[in-house]
């Protein structure tokens, strides 16, 4: 059975239909990556398996947990947790504030310090601005930020949306090393992208998402040497 | 010379109390993201607690120490149910629904204390503190006492938001509730403790009150409500050291209004006056962060 299993998802706006029946799934030890362009119901998606936003229909499981009725909160506690899009550190806290609330549903204070030791050796940048309020680092940094507070809680499985988002390609290039770093390490990610070459190269699947549907799935290199999607979403 | 002390005294004291029930607006607005306009009549469900339990024990200073943890016990779990059954099924409704809850919680339980206790004011006798003199100085305990046990406070409050994890947690739902939800935090637990701590302050404010004025009514809550809450949004709401700022800056001005005979009429006015002038000067607050713009 895969890790997390998703079965005809539909997602309201008011009336809007924002995700129109959406099946996927992703495999223990899986990068999958989402691609589709604004507006397509990529995030809505990641809201939605979080707890974040109401679902109107459909499944969720992941590892046998039915998450549709699991509190937001609770779910970081089954070992899935999301790098939201834009980032969203809190701005007024330190570095290292940031890090520990990321730990937050962990209990021992020993592996809380081994955890932080871990993501300030992934990022030594954020081991030297680590009393620094987050607000006042660059957008690469925080992004940086944002990943390693998911990674505090120890997940199983990652989600991450948009991290390329307003980043230079240096950063861009740091992000994607680091998912390809963790994910060796054993954690599974679902990754949601615009920049769909560089999500496409480093996934073993992918999906397309069109208006709230998906319109294609394959490997990530079918995809990449695909026409259609080539003529779509990598511009060439 | 000696009168300017002791306004100054006296009216840090004020500001004091204001400042701990701004706080309570504050934390509560900042986190639950509601105005919490039955807050005022926090002060007064305490203030009867005192009243009954201070009268039953008897004994001066055991009895006012032991009727004030009592009345902050009480106060926590009223805002405790409160928010459960009046705010917290209103989640995710329109700000003005959730007004107009609040300001019915404050007149239900102005009601409630009207039915119980009646509508004449009733008096404590917390004159036993005295005055002290220092050389010319004189100043009533109470006010000292109020001081002081409003810095403690404040500085354990302080303390508690930064340096512990719920501290750091209600920031974080403060800051960005979505956030904060995907690192694990309940949202629910975080807005319960903040009415806990909202409603433990507003039982010592208070205490501090009864203190001051002896009295007992049940729509006594309204004035320093109103005045706390102004204090709050004079130094930004949703900002703690904020409200604490706040709360001092309101009761300096009230009580040197006071000392001037000129002014003492118009005090109310003056206080609501400066609000205007901060809020056309700085909308955010003396201390407010203006909202940053998602780009």
């Amino acid at each position: 059975m895969a890790l997390l299993e998703i079965e005809n998802l539909e997602v309201y706006y008011g009336l809007i239909r924002a995700v129109k029946g959406v099946s996927f799934h992703v495999e223990k030890g899986e990068i999958v990556a989402l691609i589709g362009a604004n507006g397509a119901g990529k995030t809505t998606i990641l809201h939605a398996i979080n707890g974040l936003i109401p679902v109107h229909g459909g499944k969720i499981e992941y590892s046998g947990y039915n998450l549709i009725k699991t509190p937001a909160h609770k779910i970081v506690r089954l070992g899935l947790t999301q790098v939201p899009e834009g980032r969203r550190v809190f701005q007024e806290l330190t570095v290292k504030d940031n890090l520990v609330l990321g730990a937050y549903s962990r209990k021992d204070k020993k592996e809380i310090k081994a955890s932080l030791d871990y993501v300030y050796e992934l990022f030594p940048r954020l081991l030297e601005r680590s009393s620094q309020i987050a607000g006042t680092l660059s957008g690469g940094e925080q992004q940086m930020l944002a990943v390693a507070r998911a990674l505090m809680s120890q997940p199983d499985m990652l989600l991450l949306d948009e991290p390329s988002m307003g980043l230079s390609p240096l950063y861009v290039n740091v992000i994607f090393d680091t998912i390809l770093k963790i994910n060796k390490q054993g954690t599974t990610i679902l990754l949601v992208e615009q920049n769909a070459k560089k999500a496409l190269s480093i996934a073993q699947r992918a999906y397309v998402l069109e208006t709230g549907n998906i319109v294609r799935e394959g490997t990530g290199k079918e995809l990449l040497n695909d026409e259609s999607i080539k003529k779509a979403y990598l511009g060439e | 010379m000696i009168k300017v002390l002791t306004t100054l005294i006296n009216g840090l004291s004020l500001g004091g109390v204001y400042a701990l029930i701004a706080l309570g607006y504050t934390m509560v607005y900042g986190i639950a993201k509601m105005l919490n306009f039955a807050h005022g009549d926090i002060i007064m469900v305490g203030s009867y607690t005192i009243l009954i339990f201070f009268n039953m024990i008897g004994i001066p200073l055991v009895g006012l120490i032991a009727s004030t943890l009592i009345s902050v016990l009480v106060c926590v779990v009223f805002g405790i149910v409160i928010e459960r059954t009046a705010y917290r099924p209103l989640r995710g409704a329109s700000p003005l629904a959730v007004l107009i809850t609040a300001i019915g919680v404050s007149y239900l339980l102005q009601s409630i204390a009207q039915i119980v206790f009646g509508t004449a004011p009733r008096t404590v006798i917390l004159n036993f503190m005295g005055t002290i003199t220092i050389g010319a100085l004189k100043i009533n305990v109470a006010t000292i006492v109020t001081l002081a046990v409003a810095i403690a406070v404040m500085a354990a409050l302080t303390l508690f938001v930064n340096k512990t994890r719920t501290g750091r947690a209600m920031l974080a739902v403060s800051e960005d509730r979505g956030a904060a939800q995907l690192a694990g935090v309940s949202v629910n637990t975080i807005i319960a403790v903040t009415f806990a701590i909202g409603s433990a302050l507003a039982a010592i404010a208070g205490a501090f009150t009864v203190m001051k004025t002896y009295t007992v009514e049940p729509t006594m809550g309204a004035m320093p409500g109103i005045k706390a809450f102004t204090a709050a949004v004079i130094g930004g709401i949703g900002s703690i050291p904020g409200a604490m700022a706040g709360g001092i800056l309101l009761g300096v001005i009230e009580t040197a209004c006071d000392a001037v005979p000129v002014l003492s009429p118009y005090k109310i006015a003056i206080e609501f006056a400066l609000l205007i002038i901060v809020l056309l000067i700085k909308p955010t607050g003396i201390l407010g962060k203006k909202k940053r713009e998602k780009v």
